[in-house]
């Protein structure tokens, strides 16, 4: 869902920092992206190409952090893998989980060319 | 293309009035020019001439022209930063306005401007209420809300399948809410994408109908997992549909466990009271300003 549209929001970010800092173009670009992000990884990497070309991202490598989610249990503490946004505790069976890592979408860092 | 809903950038979105004309007011921009696909910002412009005008007898390094370096910029910057950011700012507006403002959101055909529609025609003289519109094409829904007799404004997206912040952010400009006011946000219909756009709203409220199967929340999780209400429509047609109501609410409650549910027939008036209950707790209480 929306993989391109995420791929040129992306491209954006990269050419922003690129104006901003004055560089010559990105040797390599970091994204951090959860598995419960609601992006389909394989997707971004399908659309990476058309999206990038005649961009700042052409020629850059690209690292993709697919980050495990895991949830906490507020009740017992207890720390697990989680499968969904909302989650059972498997220790203690409380609902009231929430969410540590999983989520993200963001670019974590760019190497810039100066 | 357009980064943030995907849509071709040939200026499709428009945002109007009931009987407004569509003129130079294409409102398109989501904060980012659109010419991202041809830019050239990677400059070749790095000449690096031998004329310095003295001799090269001493060592040099053959890759002086291609003294560059490498800096590492930490950004920890979200993708979908600009339309949280409107997304804020229109959030900002609504508490300063005592706005409750609330997304409506489902698959196309679950009722959801039949319900604004009696809602409208239940409320109106007590709260002053605003309608924003979404849909790819046609006023349909908007002049449906006119006729009912609320102000609102119609966004089409074109090709696009869900409302961003900005589009908000104009529609407001447009609609211009009063003070203590409730702002209905119908999106597009489409269970999907409108769950990854924060729109500024204080509530999300997913509507469901008894004609699209119990097992809809585990179909669409993430839908039913942002939204804070969920409203059953249709219950005028259960004596029709082999429908488990009580199955239905204990799947969307599996996906999120603090969902609150209202049963209706925006159709009937059934269960409407309880809704319009709900509506005037939302409505904050001010405190008058001696």
């Amino acid at each position: 869902m929306h993989e391109f549209s995420i791929a040129l929001s992306i491209v954006d970010i990269a050419r922003e920092e690129v104006v901003k800092n004055n560089a010559l173009g990105v040797e390599k670009i970091d994204l951090e992206i959860g598995k419960l992000s609601g992006i389909e990884i394989d997707s971004l990497k399908f659309v990476w190409e058309p999206a990038v070309k005649d961009t700042v991202l052409e020629n850059a490598k690209r690292d993709i952090d697919e980050v495990e989610a895991v949830s906490r249990c507020q009740d017992c503490d207890h720390v697990f893998p989680a499968e969904y946004l909302f989650n059972e505790c498997p220790a203690c069976g409380s609902l009231l989980t929430v969410l540590q890592k999983g989520k993200e979408l963001r670019v974590k860092s760019l190497t810039l060319k100066t | 293309m357009c980064a943030t809903c995907g849509c071709e950038s040939k200026d499709e979105v428009s945002i109007l009035k009931p009987g407004e004309v569509k003129n130079q007011d294409h409102l398109h921009d989501h904060g980012h020019s659109h010419d991202h696909i041809h830019s050239h910002d990677h400059s070749h412009g790095h000449s690096h001439g031998h004329s310095h005008g003295h001799s090269h007898d001493h060592s040099h390094h053959h890759d002086h022209d291609h003294k560059s370096t490498s800096v590492t910029v930490n950004l920890e910057r979200d993708v979908l930063h600009k339309n949280d950011l409107m997304a804020e700012r229109n959030r900002g507006f609504f508490e300063a306005r005592y706005i409750t403002a609330l997304n409506l959101v489902s698959s196309p055909g679950s009722g959801k401007t039949t319900l604004l529609e009696a809602t409208i025609k239940s409320l109106k003289e007590k709260t002053p209420l605003y309608i924003i519109e979404g849909d790819q094409q046609t006023m349909n829904d908007a002049n449906r809300i006119a006729s009912a007799g609320a102000p609102v404004v119609q966004v089409n997206t074109g090709k696009g399948c869900h409302l961003d912040s900005d589009m908000i952010h104009k529609s407001i400009e447009k609609l211009n809410p009063v003070e203590g006011s409730i702002l209905f946000i119908e999106n597009v219909g489409n269970l999907v994408c409108p769950s990854m756009f924060d729109l500024g709203e204080t509530e999300r409220i997913v509507i469901m109908s008894v004609t699209e199967g119990e097992d809809k929340p585990l179909k669409y999780p993430n839908m039913f997992e942002t939204s804070q209400i969920c409203i059953i429509n249709k219950i005028d047609l259960l004596p029709y549909l082999q429908y488990d109501l009580e199955k239905a609410k204990q799947y969307a409650l599996q996906v999120n466990p603090n969902l609150t549910f209202l049963e209706v027939s925006a159709q009937t008036g059934e269960g409407l009271e309880a809704w319009f209950e709900w509506l005037k707790s939302r409505i904050p209480k001010r405190e008058k300003v001696t």
